[in-house]
């Protein structure tokens, strides 16, 4: 059991920085030696609304938020209408002592409030912004926190602007920090004392997949803006002069996925991505590059549809369309990682995979692990242990040693033709057609070759389904209850899975990575002597159960959330009694 | 040096007989070999069009794509490639209705593809329906009563949204194309050169005589192309007009630098003659303590 494990909240309007005020905090809590785990509710808006950021920190590794609240951070009054009632009775709320508080909003609640006269000192120093730093440090002192932990991730984060802005901040900090010990001493015990701890980082699955690419080798990006995929986009255009990378922010998708397409057919390691309608738009540039037999990697970060739906909420609504999207039949990978450096890890097996099969892969990912940022010890993200496979990639001089003229489609055995990117002399002149073709590019109609080049994408296919791996088993060998989860399901329902095992119950998890081509004989090893499957997914079908049923005949409960939140311990354990 | 002859293959077009497309193609050979240009030195991306399966009648690299997405593609080929000579050739419902958008965006990046639109005013490799260029009251298929929309100006569009090379061409001037071709080779960014070419099969009402009729070369009119509204003069007299279609380089400047001359990592050498990695191994490790 966690020797502490508390949850702040930071709620304020749109434009408020709730968002950046909580991943720095996350970040400062994660230098000081804790897990934390901090994730963003906001409205599609940029001014006005109501968002909070919630943190979860704990000794113990964290893999989800859950729904109580031992600080909340009120930046404005409607914080407190929402979330008094989420608070512990032992907690504290952080307030501004001019922020009004509405009628009856705190009839009943038993914990600390901390009003503080945060802007009056954001004021004095200079700047009214820096009642961010001020509320942050107050929660600080009221859980017993080093207060230099969170100045050193302003420091970093405003270094740039000057040491003047930094040593305002840190004052901010430091006289709040003394009015709350004064007031209130420490709240929350026991409390967040400087623990040693190997290296953390903190960040999004977004990000840790976007790194994860530039240590890869991409070279070229492009992409059109769409929460929540945009953040990988912007990540790898602001490393890109620096690490030998062309991005492109496209006109629209459609243009992305086709300029990715050139790309990958000049030879480069390319990638694009989007979210719900943007990758809609793509889909036909996944079949170019299934009939031109280019190298694809396609990040899709599902959000809830249809059409514009809810866009800065998650679901993991689009695992049949990253599947079975485009017309014609030929060979995918579909892959969910579950954790940062999954995520991270998934880029280069992304380009490894799309450029041994020649083909395209899909790397999922929902709003949930695009925008939830997590600690994870950094010594995880080892370049050095990347693997750099470009398949059957020839060069010039492969070809000239060729006696007879060089087939880019030629027939293989093993269903890849060899490629050698156009431009690499006399013997590099092809055609690359999304017309059927034959061996040497030209278009035809006939029906041998469109029956040879169909059994071609088959063989091919067979050899990819040997790469996929079966389900991830976490928790005992056997249990009365077995969770299925794909994706970012991963966290709470692991959590939740503890809960039961601690609760005297027993329960595993079987979580879902390499979805397609579907391992069916891995699964079916399994999946085994299950006594009880519930699939945990949110959308509001069942997609992997579905997918099981259609493929296997396995059978599972569906323990569906849809209400565009994320998925929670509780509301799992709730839902697996009812 | 790459002649006439090594741009051909053996494979017979499925052109109509008297089909514009013989001209352009006669053409490009043309062009290329005066350059001196080897078939592995140009990628020719094509869109989805009877005009479109060029490359297939050729020996040269070629990218055989979607309908409309010729310019994204070559976009990305060029900015992946640079050392090569991209050379797109789709018809007007390619490059002008499906690729509408992508034109509009390509051309204000001057990137560098020479653009050649087959300009037939109609759909041909579908059987006769309007396109984007079609004249009003143009009966088709899909237009039984006569076409409605008025006709794209693509070539006023271009010079609007700042293109540095802007020429129109007739199909059957193999002389006059191929030393715009040349010159579109050269030129520093995107060049577009609008192609009048008749359809004998579905539109024969622009026909060869139609045409012949009507074209005419600026050149010999005293035209500056140097003189951006002078070319949108030109540029407005077809369509809009009916009777006289002015040819040759309407519009060109050489001072406006290509997008690939700006774009930071493609400056030493094109991203394919790169390494997969171009940093030390401690560089890429360095990008997990912005996280830390």
């Amino acid at each position: 059991m966690a020797a502490v494990d508390i949850t702040f909240r930071i709620g304020g309007e749109a434009g408020q920085g709730v968002e950046s005020g909580g991943a720095g905090f996350a970040k400062a809590l994660a230098r000081g030696g804790y897990h934390v785990v901090g994730t963003p509710d906001y409205y599609e808006r940029i001014r006005g609304g109501h968002n909070f950021f919630t943190i979860r920190a704990s000794d113990e590794p964290v893999y989800a938020v859950g729904e109580s609240v031992d600080v909340l951070i009120a930046m404005d009054s409607e914080s407190l209408a929402r979330h008094v009632s989420k608070l512990v009775p032992q907690s504290a709320i952080v307030l501004d002592e001019e922020t009004s508080v509405p009628e009856g909003a705190l009839d009943g609640y038993g914990g600390v409030v901390a009003r503080l006269p945060l802007l009056k000192i954001a004021t004095d120093h200079g700047a009214p912004v820096m009642v961010n730093t001020g509320a942050l440090a107050a929660a600080a002192q009221l859980v017993g926190f080093d207060l230099e932990f969170i100045i050193g991730v302003i420091a970093d984060n405003f270094g740039r602007k000057g040491s003047e802005v930094v040593d305002a901040n840190r004052k901010v900090a430091q006289d709040v920090a003394r009015v709350a010990q004064q007031r209130y001493g420490q709240v929350i015990e026991p409390g967040l004392a400087a623990r040693e701890q190997p290296a953390q980082a903190v960040l999004d699955c977004n990000r840790a997949f976007a790194m994860g690419a530039v240590m890869a080798g991409c070279k070229f990006a492009a992409g059109y803006p769409m929460t929540p995929w945009s953040s990988v986009l912007e990540y790898l255009a602001g490393h890109a002069d620096a690490y030998g990378m062309v991005v492109k922010h496209a006109e629209d998708e459609i243009a992305a996925i086709n300029m990715v397409v050139g790309a990958s057919h000049a030879g480069v390691r390319a990638l694009t991505g989007s979210s719900g309608g943007g990758f809609d738009l793509m889909v036909e540039g996944l079949s170019l590059a299934a009939s031109i037999e280019v190298p694809l990697v396609v990040y899709l970060a599902q959000r809830p549809g249809p059409a514009t739906g809810l866009s800065t909420r998650t679901a993991q609504g689009d695992l049949m369309m990253a599947i079975y999207s485009s017309h014609g039949e030929w060979p995918r990978f579909v892959l969910a990682p579950h954790t940062a450096e999954e995520f991270w890890a998934s880029a280069g097996r992304a380009f490894n995979l799309a450029e041994r099969y020649q083909t395209l892969v899909i790397v999922l990912a929902d709003d949930y692990a695009s925008t939830t940022v997590v600690s994870r010890p950094a010594a995880l993200f080892d370049y050095d242990s990347l693997v750099f496979d470009r398949g059957k990639l020839l060069t010039r001089e492969d070809v000239e040693a060729l006696e007879g003229p060089y087939l880019r489609f030629r027939v293989t055995d093993d269903g890849v033709s060899p490629r050698l990117p156009p431009g690499n002399g006399p013997k590099s002149v092809y055609l690359a057609s999304s017309n059927l073709h034959d061996e040497d590019g030209h278009i035809t109609e006939d029906p041998d070759v469109t029956v040879r080049v169909a059994e071609l994408r088959k063989r091919k296919a067979a050899r990819m389904l040997a790469e996929m791996e079966g389900p991830r088993r976490f928790g005992p060998e056997s249990a009365d209850v077995t969770f299925l989860a794909w994706g970012s399901s991963y966290g709470p329902v692991r959590e939740a899975m503890e809960r039961v095992n601690a609760q005297g119950g027993s329960a595993n998890l079987f979580q879902f990575v390499d979805l397609w081509p579907l391992p069916v004989d891995k699964v079916r090893a399994a999946l085994d002597g299950a006594r009880r499957l519930v699939c945990v997914e949110t959308n509001a079908s069942g997609q992997l159960a579905h997918l099981l049923q259609a493929e296997m005949g396995i059978v599972a409960e569906r323990l569906l959330r849809y209400d565009g939140r994320p998925l929670t311990a509780r509301f799992i354990v709730e839902h697996l009694e009812a | 040096m790459a002649t006439v002859k090594d741009f051909g293959n053996s494979i017979r077009p499925t052109w109509c007989p008297g089909c514009g497309d013989y001209g352009i193609w006669n053409a490009l050979k043309r062009a290329f070999a005066a350059s001196g240009y080897e078939p592995d030195e140009i990628m020719m991306v094509t869109g989805i069009g009877c005009g479109s399966k060029m490359n297939d009648y050729m020996h040269i690299s070629g990218l055989h794509t979607l309908h409309g997405r010729t310019l994204a593609v070559a976009t990305g080929f060029k900015l992946a490639n640079p050392g090569m000579k991209v050379v797109c050739v789709h018809g007007d419902g390619d490059g002008y209705g499906e690729g509408g958008n992508h034109f509009l965006h390509t051309v204000r990046r001057n990137i560098g593809l020479v653009d050649i639109i087959e300009n037939n005013h109609v759909y041909g490799l579908t059987r006769g329906q309007y396109s984007p260029t079609s004249r009003p009251g143009f009966r088709t298929r899909t237009s039984p009563s006569g076409a409605i929309d008025a006709p794209m100006n693509p070539v006023a569009l271009a010079i609007a949204e700042g293109a540095t090379f802007v020429a129109r061409s007739f199909a059957l001037d193999l002389e006059q194309l191929s030393g715009l071709v040349v010159q579109a080779l050269e030129h520093r960014g995107y060049a577009l050169i609008d192609v009048m070419q008749p359809c004998v099969s579905f539109n024969r009402a622009m026909d060869y005589d139609w045409y012949r009729s009507r074209v005419y070369k600026v050149e010999d009119e005293g035209h500056d192309p140097s003189d951006r509204l002078a070319a949108m003069a030109k540029a407005f007299e077809y369509p809009g007009g009916e009777n006289r279609i002015p040819t040759g380089i309407l519009y060109r400047r050489e001072d406006v630098p290509s997008y690939e001359e700006q774009v930071t990592a493609i400056q030493r050498e094109p991203l394919v003659d790169q390494p997969l990695h171009v940093r030390q191994s401690d560089d890429y490790q360095a990008l997990v303590q912005a996280f830390v």
